[in-house]
């Protein structure tokens, strides 16, 4: 599905990440961990090209995200879909319009067709009843969740999230984990990046450990959590109790 | 007492003069309409020329900006109005004020733009490209929208600006509303056409003025 070969990506002098290599399998939720600083989020950003790659390759059903320009780089990322962690809404347009917006402009769908779709996707992530809101009236979980809604109203193949709820107060976490639990088993192929290390244990097929720019550990949850290989990913666990790691 | 009143508040007179200034006030509005809507649209691209990362657009932009700005409209005016003929273009004092004055007034245009589209936040266009929408979409749908709503009160206040600067046109004979009441002064002897043309500004912006107040402390409360 998606496919990261020799990814590097350098900031001037500074190398972020070194010779990434990894496969996500259609369906799979991948998790990524790993200390801030670490390359996480520049990896994912590297996926849909908000950040540019050095050099490396990533494909999408065999073809290549890094290779497209202009138009052709537009339609690629229309199938991947991100969320962010600052949300990201539109704060002049209603939640229905954030919704609609791409699916009518970039995806050329007719308004009713567009406004059908993002009602549907609203109701999946529990908001159908705030359309008509403002996103400055809901709460970071609420407009989290529109933003999710936002992506999906796309039919993307791949959903990226890049700490999704790290903005989030405690209480708000769990509404939108709840989203992301119920699109993977519905069968969304997703790579998440975050600290949430109860949801990886629970939710993710395999989870990545990065460290310096590099994949320093694949595996299991059950491999990564409960017998980390790698001296790095054993310091990295430790310093997170008591938190339940 | 009476005679401030004969000499600045005469009603008479100021009918007498009202044809001649309304005419003076249709020409102020023309110019108004078409300086400011040639310096939005001006401003707006030497906004974005400015912003490009592409060298050969941002350095012309930003030049002109700084040089348009630092030149006053008056030297400006008169050197397109007089100075121009010398190398054989000869403009109507209307074609003179448009120019000098768009020179003028998009780079002052083009400043606020700037300062707008700088404070919509960088996720916001990550977000609008994230989803596929190309450069230009991005722009107009996601980021002018904020932009423009972020800088209103400048928006108005350079409009107001651009009213007031209309009446320098009277210095090369163009008959708008300050001229067209100079010549009425002249012909009555008596200061109320001017008082009258004071007014009428008055009236225009006045109304102008208060809103960008409220809009400004409007954004002080929130």
């Amino acid at each position: 599905m998606i496919e990261i070969n020799k990814l590097e990506k350098c900031f001037g002098d500074t190398q972020v990440l070194t010779s990434i290599d990894l496969r996500v399998n259609r369906g799979e939720l991948v998790f990524v961990i790993g200390p801030s600083g670490s390359g996480k989020s520049t990896m994912l950003r590297c996926c849909n090209r908000l950040e540019e790659p050095t050099s490396g390759s990533i494909l999408l059903d065999g073809e290549h995200v890094t290779d497209c320009r202009g138009r052709a780089l537009d339609r690629m990322r229309l199938k991947i879909g991100m969320v962010f962690q600052g949300f990201h809404l539109y704060p002049h347009k209603s939640v229905l319009a954030n919704v609609m917006l791409a699916q009518v402009k970039a995806l050329k769908r007719s308004r009713s067709e567009a406004e059908a779709r993002a009602m549907e996707m609203l109701d999946h992530v529990g908001l159908a009843h705030k359309a008509s809101a403002m996103p400055s009236e809901l709460s970071g979980g609420q407009q989290q969740r529109v933003a999710i809604a936002r992506a999906l109203a796309l039919d993307p193949k791949v959903m990226l999230f890049d700490e999704p709820t790290s903005a989030l107060d405690p209480e708000l976490v769990g509404s939108v984990l709840k989203v992301m639990k119920q699109l993977r088993d519905e069968g969304m192929t997703m790579v998440v990046v975050s600290h949430e290390m109860n949801f990886a244990r629970e939710a993710a097929d395999r989870v990545v450990f990065m460290d310096g720019g590099v994949v320093v550990e694949v595996g299991t949850p059950e491999e990564i959590f409960g017998n980390p290989k790698s001296e790095r990913l054993r310091a990295f666990l430790s310093r997170l109790q008591p938190s339940g790691a | 007492m009476s005679n401030f009143i004969d000499l600045f508040f005469n009603l008479d007179i100021m009918g007498q003069a009202w044809p001649l200034l309304f005419k003076g006030l249709i020409i102020t509005l023309k110019l108004c309409a078409v300086v400011i809507g040639l310096g939005v649209v001006g401003g707006l691209l030497l906004a974005l020329g400015a912003l490009s990362p592409r060298r050969w657009l941002k350095w012309p932009a930003v030049g002109f900006i700084d040089l348009f700005r630092a030149l006053p409209p008056l030297v400006l005016l008169i050197f397109v109005y007089s100075g121009l003929p010398f190398a054989g273009l000869d403009l109507s004092p209307f074609m003179a004020v448009v120019i000098a004055f768009f020179l003028n007034n998009s780079a002052y245009f083009a400043e606020v733009f700037r300062a707008g589209i700088q404070s919509v936040p960088k996720g916001q266009t990550e977000a609008a490209r994230a989803t596929g929408l190309g450069a230009a979409q991005t722009l107009i749908q996601v980021v002018l929208p904020q932009a423009v709503r972020n800088v209103l009160p400048d928006l108005l206040s350079n409009t107001v600006e651009v009213v007031k600067l209309t009446s320098l046109a009277s210095v090369v004979s163009l008959s708008e509303l300050l001229y067209s009441a100079n010549m009425a002064r002249s012909v009555t002897y008596n200061s109320s056409p001017l008082v009258l043309a004071a007014l009428i500004y008055l009236a225009i912006l006045w109304p102008l003025v208060r809103l960008i107040s409220r809009y400004q402390r409007g954004i002080a409360v929130h």
